[in-house]
């Protein structure tokens, strides 16, 4: 979230699409009720299904799933068509008046420097025109036909109210009724919130919804508003934690990258993220990297980290290739990898397309699995009659259960979609042999490194040099872990301007990453928590909910990442010359006496620059100000673009009908033999859908009694005209095929599925939860991920689970 | 809230004067249904306050699960999807269970004395330990509501948890519910809170929002914010203008005594042929 949950509560119009936060996150939800009692705020949702969320909505829209961008992309058009557009805003704080490089173009829905034999783009073109000075050129009359506004004006002009029907299924009435409910929010004193989640990210071309959807949000000046934003509600509890904290196979703590294979030099890794300012006067805070990297570096492996060997830079892994999830799997069904270690994860039933991934656990040689829970994946071998149909006889990988706790058996911080890690308490004592995952992972761990003592082995250094200095060593404590992530000083810190004054002494936690230092001073496990356990104690144990304001930042509950900010961007909620663009909403503003900026929430400035100075609010960015024009960073292009999902009941993409490449995200990654598990729309004619339900979390709390009683058995939904088609009534037990596999379920018949007319022909929808499973208390039931196709978003190669391709049958 | 006496206001099938000195708070729950996101957290709330695990069942097409109300669910989310204006589909869930009626019909039509009674401050409770499990209360009340126990045969339904009111707490689905969609205080509070809430969905063109404390059974003490309150039976078949069931006033009003009459006379007819027949005499046969 660039906002957070309780800000909600200061909007005056929800928008949530490609999500349901009523029934996926009702606790948080309370907000948005919050908004509609106290400030009259409207609550618009827009869903392939009328959910829990649209029965306390004020206006709900219908939209074919996957087709996020063409709607999206059409209220862009609108907004600019109509000149319904903050223009100070964006003048000011967007990229539109930049100019893009003569070589860009987009023609038949494809950019410049596509390879079709890759798959990939070279995108060397995608990016801004730089002058003699070394700077961005820009025209801020926004009259240059290559500057972004113009730019951005052409592309979308081909997502008219039309074409968003055709592609969408949405009536235009309903479409142009949520454009107008948008627009009003252009005005200072108006804004909007979105709140999305996995119903845009699990797409093959998921971060490109995001984008569009920001993209409308910066158009109408509602990124570092309060009660604005782009507010992602994360899916599972501390998942945010673990984004943060990099736990993903490209990342480092912190967002900071992993380095690819050609990047062997250090310097070169450094200069090539220390982005220097792309206009004068900007800030690009990210040129100070080195700071975070060798902080993070001394906080791995201590003394062995100095100036003189990188930082023990050629120590860390440089990526040959993706190691996602998909690609894992990949490997493992080649026999390329032989062991997994799956802690808290359950990928038989989380990743695509089951038989693949049982097919590849049964090439491994051996499994192990952490988790409170017996899992599907630990019992993957075992046959379960028609929900898990497999031979044990002919599975060889040894599985390996070691049970841990769950969270209400252990202290330790968790990380909300809000950014705020809180700290929580143990509430019950672990039931018999279960481990925390610390305890687990640092037995492991001294094992492993008494291996290497004993044995030598091929490398041996970042395992025997690396940092452990736990009081138990083999139980690291959540408080000692927590220390070490914030940070301390390992020499005295002194003041750059004055060398005699001690800033903070050897030995101290640090309270702000601005303390951080590139000579081997300072140590941080992951710089943007640094602060959150300092010298005045465990401020993520904060519980002080005291709103001086009245405008919900509290800012001494818990602590939020970075530097216990609450609104990234909040420079942005005023104007140049510093004023809150809303008065009534002020979140900071310039103190011309004091000289610096200050108000309700911690600016996310340079706390002295004054207004004059002309820095902009996107200090994270190297042009300080906010890009509609992506650059380099997209896989699929600068500009979001409508693909059809991998499984399409369209024969064409209607924005590019005459070219058959551009049907599908044409910068996805498709394993080869992957292209002929997918479906086609003769054979299996209707638009499937998976996800949750409010009564059960994922596949956990179907072990649960009251879970399971309040949704006991396995559903599908579908809509009462397709229903009627195949003789289908409520009750019903259904077969969902895709062209992987099937699932039997029973049919809920519901008039909250509509039939929708796609480019001319009547679409149906399949809704399928995703609860069940052949392990726990609730009814068993199929896997659901039977039946998605394995294929993911072209930038996080996160599943496309949320559009593909089925046919259902009376049973 | 402050502590509430648990003084009795009416007790079944007794007599006697029930205390009267004093005169507690009357309490009430207020559901708005436009703010219900039918999430059941006030079903688990309730099944675990009141220590209650139902059965896991099967899914029956629908969302309802429990699919009724029984001796182990003593509130349900009942799910009805409705056009009320053509073309714009709207999705109402109603939290149902006991409505805590001013005029209780389960009390009047309970024989059991004690089995059932109503709090001064509104609130209508089982003593199962009274129940004698005839399922009077059932036919008595308007809602449909109390469900007899498989396994005691005896009733059982939503408590408005009292055990937790008396010591100034809400009811558990309250303390859970978290869109604030149930809410829980003096009646008079909850009928002021319900007209900021009926205003507010009037501005949003539910011309027809009202409250549903019907009249028939002299009010209740659970009410609803309803979107369409001119047409209760939208939301799965709430009763437009609830009574108690005339069967209960013909057992209070005719057939009681004229059963009381029916005993008395087996009774005088027993007892008429002891006198004039004598004994009954078992002659002891002896088989060889």
């Amino acid at each position: 979230m660039t906002n957070h949950w309780v800000d909600i509560k200061n909007t005056d119009l929800v928008l949530i699409m490609g999500g349901n936060a009523a029934e996926a996150h009702p606790c948080g939800f309370k907000w948005v009720t919050e908004a509609k009692a106290h400030r009259k705020a409207r609550l618009i949702v827009v869903d392939p299904r009328f959910t829990r969320s649209a029965a306390v909505s004020d206006f709900y829209a219908p939209i074919r799933a996957g087709t996020d961008i063409a709607f999206l992309g059409g209220v862009i058009n609108y907004l600019l068509t109509n000149d319904r557009i903050h223009h100070e805003y964006v003048k000011h704080y967007t990229d539109m008046s930049f100019l893009v490089k003569d070589e860009f173009s987009f023609a038949n829905g494809l950019f410049s420097g596509y390879d079709p034999e890759t798959r990939k783009y070279d995108r060397s073109s995608w990016g801004y025109q730089i002058g003699a000075d070394g700077y961005a050129v820009t025209d801020p009359a926004l009259q240059h036909p290559r500057c972004v506004y113009q730019l951005m004006k052409a592309h979308y002009s081909r997502y008219t109210p039309e074409m968003v029907s055709t592609v969408c299924g949405t009536p235009q009435d309903a479409f142009l009724k949520v454009c107008e409910a948008i627009a009003e929010t252009a005005a200072a004193d108006r804004t909007m919130t979105i709140m999305y989640a996995l119903g845009w990210t699990q797409h093959s071309v998921g971060s490109q919804m995001i984008r569009t959807g920001a993209m409308v949000q910066l158009l109408l000046g509602n990124i570092g508003v309060a009660g604005g934003g782009m507010n992602a509600l994360r899916g599972h509890s501390n998942i945010q934690g673990l984004t943060d904290l990099g736990l993903l196979a490209n990342l480092l703590p912190g967002y900071l990258t992993l380095a690819g294979d050609a990047e062997q030099d250090y310097q070169a890794y450094i200069a090539k993220r220390a982005s220097k300012p792309l206009r004068p006067g900007q800030l690009s805070y990210w040129q100070n990297y080195a700071k975070f990297h060798v902080s993070l570096m001394k906080a791995w492996f201590g003394d062995a980290a100095s100036a003189s060997n990188d930082w023990c830079y050629d120590w860390l892994p440089k990526m040959d290739k993706g190691y996602d999830l998909l690609d894992v799997f990949e490997d493992m069904g080649q026999g390329k990898v032989n062991g997994y270690v799956c802690q808290g994860f359950n990928p038989l039933g989380s990743a695509p397309c089951k038989v693949k991934v049982s097919n590849s656990l049964s090439k491994l040689k051996f499994l192990v699995i952490i988790d409170p829970l017996a899992t599907e994946t630990s019992e993957f071998w075992q046959n379960h009659g028609e929900y898990n149909d497999v031979d044990p006889a002919k599975i060889q990988t040894e599985v390996f259960r070691l049970p841990s706790t769950c969270f209400a058996e252990e202290d330790g911080s968790l990380i909300n979609s809000g950014r705020w890690l809180q700290w929580h308490w143990k509430a019950a004592e672990p039931p018999g042999e279960a481990r925390s995952d610390q305890e687990i992972m640092a037995g492991l761990f001294l094992r492993i490194r008494a291996l290497y003592e004993k044995e030598g082995g091929a490398f041996p250094e970042p395992i025997l040099n690396l940092t452990w200095k736990h009081r138990i060593p083999a139980f690291p404590s959540p408080e000692e872990l927590a220390k070490e992530f914030s940070g301390k000083a390992l020499k005295d810190l002194t003041d750059p301007k004055d060398p005699g004054k001690v800033l903070v002494k050897a030995g101290e936690q640090l309270s702000a990453f601005a303390e951080l230092r590139d000579d081997g001073s300072t140590s941080s496990g992951c710089w943007l928590f640094a602060g959150c356990w300092s010298e005045k104690g465990n401020l993520m144990a904060r519980r002080d909910n005291a709103d001086p304001f009245g405008i919900g930042q509290t800012l001494n509950w818990a602590y939020s990442w970075p530097a216990n900010r609450r609104i990234l961007y909040n420079r942005a909620s005023c104007d140049p010359s510093g004023k809150p663009y809303d008065p009534t909403r002020k979140l900071i503003a310039w103190d011309a006496g004091a000289g610096k900026w200050g108000g309700a929430d911690v600016p996310d400035f340079k706390i002295d620059s004054a207004p004059e100075e002309g820095m902009n609010p996107f200090i994270m960015n190297p042009e300080g100000v906010a890009r509609f024009f992506a650059v380099d960073k997209m896989a699929e292009g600068p500009f979001p673009e409508h693909y059809e999902p991998f499984e399409t009941p369209l024969a064409e993409n209607p924005l590019s009908p005459q070219n058959p490449a551009v049907l599908s995200s044409p910068a996805a990654r498709v394993f080869k033999d992957d292209w002929a598990t997918f479906g086609k729309p003769d054979k299996f004619p209707y638009v499937g859908t998976t996800y949750r339900l409010t009564e059960h979390f994922h596949f956990w709390t179907k072990h649960a009694r009251l879970n399971a009683i309040l949704q006991p058995e396995q559903f599908v939904e579908i809509g009462e005209e397709l229903a009627k088609e195949k003789g289908i009534r409520a009750g019903d037990h259904v077969r969902v095929r895709s062209n992987r596999g099937h699932i039997v379920a029973v049919a809920v018949v519901t008039r909250r599925l509509m039939t929708l007319d796609v480019a001319g022909r009547k679409t149906h929808t399949v809704g399928v939860p995703l609860h069940w499973g052949f392990m726990g208390l609730a009814k068993n039931g199929y896997l659901t991920n039977t039946l998605t196709p394995f294929v993911g978003d072209g930038n996080t190669q996160t599943p496309e689970f949320k559009a593909f391709l089925v046919d259902v049958e009376k049973v | 809230m402050a502590l509430q006496s648990l003084d009795i206001k009416a007790r079944s099938a007794t007599t006697t004067q029930p205390p009267a000195a004093r005169d507690p708070l009357h309490v009430a729950k207020l559901i708005d249904i436009s703010k219900c996101i039918g999430c059941k957290a006030c079903q688990v709330a309730c099944m675990e306050w009141n220590d209650l695990r139902d059965e896991v069942g099967t899914n029956a097409g629908i969302y309802d699960n429990p699919r009724d109300l029984t001796d182990q669910s003593w509130t349900v989310m009942r799910y009805s999807e409705v056009e009320v204006q053509q073309g714009r589909l709207e999705w109402l869930i109603r939290k149902d269970g006991c409505m805590h009626c001013e005029d209780p019909g389960c009390l009047k039509a309970c024989p059991a004395p004690g089995a059932i009674v109503q709090y001064v401050n509104g609130i209508v409770d089982f003593h199962e330990e009274h129940c004698i499990g005839c399922g009077y209360c059932i036919t008595g009340c308007p809602f449909n509501v109390p469900r007899i126990s498989k396994k005691d045969s005896k009733a059982y339904k939503c408590t408005l948890c009292s055990d937790r009111v008396a010591v100034g707490r809400e009811p558990a689905c309250v303390k859970t519910c978290p869109t604030g969609a149930i809410v829980f205080g003096s009646k008079r509070d909850m009928i002021e809170h319900a007209e900021g809430r009926i205003a507010d969905l009037k501005a949003r063109g539910y011309a027809n929002a009202g409250l549903y404390n019907p009249e028939g059974v002299g009010g209740t003490h659970v009410m609803y914010v309803l979107q369409h309150a001119d047409q209760p039976e939208l939301y799965a078949g709430l009763p437009k203008d609830p009574h108690i069931s005339p069967l209960v006033g013909l057992w209070k009003g005719i057939t009681k005594p004229l059963m009381s009459l029916g005993i008395g006379l087996a009774v005088f007819a027993g007892f008429f042929h002891y006198v004039t027949a004598g004994p009954k005499e078992v002659e002891d046969e002896k088989v060889d």
